[in-house]
């Protein structure tokens, strides 16, 4: 799997490449601006861009910036947006498209370098992986909602890791329940919640996080 | 507004006499009690301005009545009995001087209230605010001090006599036509021209008496109200005023900072560095305990990093750093459980102080209204127009918000004033409550993408 690194800071940029490396993943270019970043893309042709959104010259969202201006000039481009803080703003914006592809991750999570790695790869395939704060910050949002309070504490725990955007076989690996069980909770949520379940991981995250975002 | 009348509309219907009277009579008497209502409002001006004019004749007439007697002493020679007694009657008269300035303030104090509600003039105090208001010790010299040093005493004092020799008349004009109108006619000697004449005078008295009253509130007001001079020096108390708590507040903020850094990160970075050396010293012996101390000190560095992250989000939210004072708010909406609306059409960004004041208004203004007013929804609105930002939080909940009781409001209002800010709360039991706050700035142009 080939992936263009853009981060500003040498040591994070360097710990990151290494890291990767460490996991097999190829890096083609680790730049530290967001032009570079778009040019790293169109010459590269990566299968994902790790960006962080803090990013000369502004030092603002420019790496947001950069990440949609990136899927304009490579459709479907999948990206995985680091910072040092989440905002569901800034998630609202990433997933506005509608398409898959779409990581945004506290920095933090780098610390994990298994469940990072993974998310890198779900995100790589079109999937979603957003961050469990931006998740957990939305369902604190809906406390007053009346079909999520009807959940049980499992399915919520379910519904929590299915926002974040694990298939139901990850899901059953972090609960420790079989798969089928998963699939059970998942069919419950649906129902009560009132969705179109649907089998593609994808369009299944984007509904749930549709739903919390209201 | 208690008074319940302006000039321009005197005319008030309050009860219809009955079904059976017609209604031009009722109008007649709806406009004729309106206006009866301003003549009395005249003549108790009238007895205000009476009244400074009297304790200023009883003062002077103190004064002649003291020389006169210590003249007639000299004309009898008892010049040993004159000096000390004359001096201690002038000194007398002296504290009783004093004691007279301090009631006419009281007085002037009292006619702008009246004139600020019956005339529709607002006239602002221009009295120096107490030097001992913020602590220290009030002596005798610095009340002196304070009272004589003031111009606003002795342009109080003008007031009394003008106002007592000629301005009484617009106040009391009504009143005087219309008593003639009623003594002329029931006087038995009047002839009929004599009656229609008084009448006439009367009719004219209470028409003319709202404008009467309202050029008196303005001819006070320009005895009344604050010098150019004065004005700029209660700015200049104001100013050094917000600027002492501006300064509090920051450093008040800055000790805080402190103590969460040194409690939080800091205490938890320390902690991370022993279990490291810990796992660093068994892990030959213990590797399965050694790589337990390094998942607990990767958990630690986490929960540092959560802490930094909550305590920059405190300082200056990431957001308003990024993309200004909008989405700041935005993004603050989507985090709350209320249903917020959000309207603005700022297109560039206030100074950064200003746009942090303001956002931190309005995150303490949701909380407030997530904590008290139990409402379904909030609008805010923001605009900027002729140089002002103005920020409007509207709520549809129970309302009967206080700024008196709440110390969140009162710290809006000082976070404001060291801007020039001002927030005005409307809140009545039952609701809605509505917060407007304006901030003088100017908007600098939107930053452009560099992309």
């Amino acid at each position: 799997m080939r992936v263009v690194i853009a981060e500003d800071l040498f040591l994070l940029r360097d710990g990151l490449t290494r890291m990767l490396q460490a996991h097999g993943l190829e890096i083609t270019a680790a730049v530290d601006n967001g032009a570079d970043l778009l040019a790293a893309v169109a010459k590269d042709r990566p299968d994902v861009a790790i960006v962080d959104v803090r990013l000369p010259p502004t030092f603002t969202d420019e790496g947001i910036r950069a990440a949609l201006a990136a899927r304009r000039e490579a459709p479907g481009l999948p990206v995985l947006v680091l910072s040092q803080y989440v905002e569901q703003l800034y998630a609202r914006e990433l997933l506005a498209s509608g398409a898959g592809g779409i990581g945004y991750l506290l920095k933090d999570r780098v610390f994990d370098s298994a469940q990072f790695v993974d998310a890198v790869r779900r995100v790589a395939d079109g999937g979603t992986a957003m961050d469990p704060e931006v998740i957990a910050r939305l369902l604190a949002r809906n406390t007053g909602n009346a079909s999520l309070t009807a959940l049980s504490p499992r399915e919520r725990e379910v519904l929590a890791l299915m926002a974040e955007g694990r298939s139901n076989a990850a899901i059953a690996q972090r609960l420790v329940i079989t798969e089928r069980a998963v699939a059970k909770h998942t069919a419950s949520i649906f129902l009560k919640l009132d969705l179109q379940p649907s089998d593609d991981d994808n369009r299944r995250v984007l509904a749930v996080l549709a739903y919390l975002e209201g | 507004m208690s008074a319940g009348y302006t000039p321009e509309d005197p005319d008030r219907r309050d009860d219809p006499e009955g079904p059976a009277t017609p209604v031009a009579l009722v109008g007649l008497w709806g406009w004729v009690r309106g206006r009866l209502m301003v003549v009395g409002r005249g003549l108790l001006l009238f007895g205000l301005a009476l009244t400074g004019l009297a304790l200023l004749a009883a003062l002077v007439g103190l004064l002649v009545a003291i020389l006169r007697l210590i003249g007639r002493g000299e004309l009898h020679h008892h010049i040993q009995f004159v000096v000390p007694v004359g001096l201690l009657a002038i000194a007398a008269w002296l504290v009783v001087g004093l004691l007279f300035l301090l009631c006419m303030r009281q007085l002037a104090r009292l006619t702008r209230r009246v004139i600020g509600q019956w005339c529709q003039v607002p006239i602002t105090e221009p009295y120096l605010p107490r030097p001992w208001a913020d602590g220290g010790k009030a002596g005798l010299r610095r009340r002196l001090g304070w009272l004589l040093k003031d111009r606003a005493t002795w342009r109080d004092l003008l007031w009394t006599m003008v106002n007592g020799c000629v301005g009484w008349l617009l106040v009391f004009l009504p009143a005087g036509l219309l008593v003639l109108g009623i003594v002329g006619v029931i006087a038995p000697y009047a002839d009929l021209n004599q009656r229609a004449l008084v009448l006439a005078g009367a009719a004219l008295g209470l028409w003319a008496a709202p404008y009467l009253l309202r050029g008196y509130g303005v001819f006070a007001r320009s005895m009344l109200a604050p010098t150019r001079q004065a004005e700029l020096s209660l700015r200049v108390v104001q100013l050094s005023q917000t600027r002492t708590e501006a300064l509090d507040t920051g450093a008040a903020e800055i000790r805080r900072i402190e103590r969460d850094l040194h409690d939080g990160a800091q205490a938890r970075l320390v902690a991370m560095g022993m279990t490291l050396d810990a796992a660093g010293q068994i892990i030959d012996t213990n590797p399965d305990a050694a790589r337990a101390l390094l998942l607990e000190a990767r958990d630690a560095s986490v929960k540092a990093l959560a802490e930094l992250r909550a305590l920059v989000r405190g300082i200056h939210p990431p957001v308003l750093a990024d993309r200004g004072l909008a989405d700041a708010i935005r993004a603050l909406a989507l985090d709350t459980p209320l249903r917020i609306h959000l309207e603005s059409d700022l297109v560039g960004r206030p100074p950064a102080p200003v746009e942090s004041a303001a956002y931190f208004a309005v995150c303490e203004l949701l909380a407030n209204v997530s904590k008290h007013a139990e409402a379904r929804e909030t609008w805010i609105d923001i605009r900027h127009t002729d140089g002002m930002l103005r920020i409007g939080v509207t709520d549809n909940g129970r309302g009967g918000a206080d700024p008196a009781r709440g110390s969140g409001l009162r710290g809006i209002e000082r976070r404001l004033a060291a801007f020039d800010g001002v927030l005005a709360i409307s809140s009545p039991p039952g609701g809605p409550t509505a917060v407007t706050m304006e901030i003088p700035c100017e908007l600098s142009l939107p930053k452009t993408s560099s992309s």
